[in-house]
């Protein structure tokens, strides 16, 4: 979603986006005219007009998860967006009984929040996990 | 869940769901501390919205409710022809 039109949004993918990735785009790309819709999420930057790299993660519910937000210099990284969506996932299909400690990746130990973590974590989980 | 729209050349806009059309957003020096407090918050309902969209070659609308039961990826960048 950007302050552009949807006849901007259509030359954009279809002159130079198709060029990059086949078919285009292959989720709608969204008008917000005027930025109200990013002002409500607190990414609208007035003075400029236009959005700052507002991310946001939204549950089946509606409720946002995560978010990320990145003044226009500096690019996303996508994979970790998608590993906090499996992280997402994850946690919800346990109901609430499993976490993903820092570094979790899909495969790798969760941790069960409960009295017997407490004081624990570190027999279960080591900083090289982390970035690994 | 999404339906094409007319072909026309009046630029369609979008804007919030279940809100009053406010004028004060186009405000200068006041929306910007009322914006700091509006900022979302996490584990919380994300705004309901409707947005014109171009997707695979069509014009159509989007109602971020209409995707009650999926995950969403919501993703704001400055500008067409820019990087994302």
């Amino acid at each position: 979603m950007s302050v552009d039109s949807i006849f901007v949004h259509k030359m954009w993918n279809d002159h130079e986006i198709s060029k990059m990735v086949e078919g285009g785009v292959p989720f709608p790309m969204l008008s917000d005219g005027g930025g109200k819709v990013g002002a409500a999420y607190g990414i609208y930057d007035a003075e400029a007009g236009v959005e700052n790299r507002g991310r946001f993660i939204i549950d089946p519910d509606g409720l946002i998860q995560a978010y990320e937000v990145l003044t226009p210099p500096v690019g996303r990284h996508v994979a970790e967006t998608l590993r906090q969506i499996q992280a997402y996932q994850y946690v919800r299909a346990s109901k609430g009984t499993e976490a993903t400690p820092s570094g979790w990746k899909p495969g790798k130990p969760t941790l069960k929040p409960g009295p017997a973590l407490v004081g624990k974590v570190w027999e279960v989980w080591q900083t090289s996990m982390e970035s690994d | 869940m999404v339906q094409s729209s007319k072909a026309g050349c009046a630029r369609p806009t979008g804007g919030l769901v279940g809100q009053p059309q406010a004028p004060a957003q186009d405000q200068q020096a006041p929306s910007a501390t009322k914006e700091a407090t509006q900022m979302i918050h996490v584990g919380k309902q994300a705004p309901d919205f409707t947005a014109p969209a171009y997707h695979k070659g069509e014009f159509t609308a989007v109602k971020l409710s209409d995707y009650l039961g999926k995950w969403v990826v919501l993703c704001f960048y400055p500008g067409d022809f820019t990087f994302v």
